[in-house]
């Protein structure tokens, strides 16, 4: 097969909405986008209240949350496997090998970028809001609602970043999803596989997908900074 | 006002501050009784915004102590707070007044009303729906004038409200100042403005390197400062 006829036939799995092959995307969009959604959960209110609150050993916690934003996905990959096993601590769950595992993992990957991110948003506007949100009453947590509420742009952006991170990787939901067709089965996963088989029109397919994901994730990310800059001034 | 008893006077008894170990400012005593313009003036660095932020309670004084009127607690804090460069909120004008206002414990319909008053009293009603960061400088600090005015409180502290202005800004904010004055509320304010001191002090508080050196009414302390470093201050000799 030429480079040209790899191409169309990689078209024609996007335009012609091919069940399997739409069946991979949406599976990876609500891997992702669960995942996504429960970091912004959790990652929110606590990088918020990491910003604000000052007890010892905040910087050490910070300086480890930088370090795993940085954290490579297969040893994300490789923790939630080790727990979820079936001597693991939770292998009675009977997870491994599940979407719900994979959105374990993902969101593994996702957290630390949220807290960290929000930690450093939220302390640049409690900085500059600090004066005025105490004199109104509002100190320490209950400061948090207007502070995430107003760094909304660029906490967006964060979550993007989140979200391009989950939906790029490929190491941890292989190990803890285990590649099965039509049940766990992503759109990297799936490349992998389909690469190292052979099966280069639905690789590419799966491929050129992705990469419009990621430019509607910077254009989003783009919009949204500029909308904020317009509330910014 | 809407209070039967008033907070008012402040009692500030020797309170004194210090930061990184070094006394900022001294264990000075004075009272805030009720109406009229209080202005702190000083060189940069004489603890203005220190005595501001002691007084408003934003800081603890280390030693010493910041009283209200007995039975003051407990019926909402009636001081507000204006700051050297406005702190806006990225939001729209109007929303900027309703969320302090939220924070003060006001219901929504409440918020809106008085939001909506606060907004024509100030003159920014055309721009309550505009992103308050938008706003020009004088603009902003009038609405960090309306949104103070807006928690109906009996002492408004400002620190140095016109510092970053122009004359024309400056101008109209010292007109707004007057007129909250004129409608009984209390004002505090810093400044290092000879000229903005004689326009509109009743009273003046000289501060030099944290210590209160003269507390006198303003007409007195213009004609015949006692203190060599007021003098000094007058006569435009830089000290700090």
């Amino acid at each position: 097969m030429d480079v040209g006829a790899i191409f169309q036939a990689a078209f024609a799995l996007v335009v012609g909405l091919d069940p399997g092959f739409l069946g991979i995307v949406f599976l990876s969009l609500r891997v992702t986008l669960t995942a996504v959604l429960i970091a912004a959960l959790i990652g929110l209110p606590l990088g918020a209240a990491l910003a604000l609150a000052r007890f010892p050993g905040r910087s050490a916690i910070i300086v480890c949350l930088n370090a795993l934003m940085g954290l490579p996905p297969v040893v994300a990959g490789l923790a939630v496997f080790l727990l979820l096993s079936r001597s693991g601590p939770l292998g009675p769950l009977g997870l491994l090998f599940t979407p719900t595992a994979m959105i374990i993992a993902q969101v593994l990957l996702v957290l630390p970028i949220v807290i960290a991110l929000t930690r450093q948003v939220i302390e640049d506007l409690w900085s500059e809001y600090r004066d005025h949100l105490r004199s109104v009453g509002l100190d320490g947590l209950r400061a948090i609602p207007t502070l995430l509420f107003d760094g909304r742009f660029a906490l967006a952006t964060a979550l993007l970043a989140g979200f391009g991170r989950a939906s790029a990787e490929v190491g941890a939901v292989l190990i803890v999803g285990g590649n099965i067709a039509g049940y766990t089965r992503t759109m990297t996963t799936a490349i992998t596989l389909e690469t190292s088989k052979g099966d280069l029109p639905l690789a590419l397919g799966l491929g050129l997908v992705l990469l419009s994901l990621t430019l509607a994730i910077n254009a989003i990310a783009f919009g949204a900074s500029r909308i904020g800059a317009r509330y910014a001034g | 006002m809407l209070s039967i008893t008033s907070i008012l006077p402040l009692t500030v008894e020797a309170a004194a501050f210090s930061g990184d170990g070094k006394l900022l400012v001294e264990p000075n005593s004075f009272t805030i009784p009720a109406g009229g313009l209080t202005v702190l003036l000083g060189p940069n660095g004489a603890g203005k915004s220190l005595t501001l932020r002691l007084c408003h309670g934003l800081l603890t004084p280390s030693r010493g102590a910041v009283r209200w009127a007995a039975g003051a607690e407990g019926r909402g804090k009636r001081h507000a707070m204006v700051f050297q460069k406005p702190i806006m909120l990225r939001r729209s004008v109007e929303a900027n007044i309703t969320h302090a206002l939220a924070a003060a414990g006001a219901n929504s319909a409440e918020r809106k009303a008085r939001a909506a008053q606060a907004l024509q009293r100030f003159g920014l009603a055309e721009r309550a729906s505009q992103p308050a960061r938008l706003l020009s400088g004088g603009e902003q600090q009038r609405l960090a004038i309306g949104r103070a005015w807006a928690l109906r409180p009996e002492l408004l502290f400002l620190d140095e409200p016109t510092s970053q202005l122009d004359p024309a800004a400056t101008r109209q904010i010292e007109e707004l100042l007057s007129g909250l004055v004129a409608e009984g509320i209390t004002v505090m304010m810093s400044t290092h403005d000879l000229g903005q001191a004689r326009r509109l002090a009743d009273r003046v508080l000289f501060l030099h390197r944290g210590r209160l050196v003269e507390d006198a009414p303003a007409k007195d302390f213009f004609a015949g400062p006692h203190s060599a470093e007021a003098r000094a201050f007058l006569a435009g000799e830089l000290l700090w």
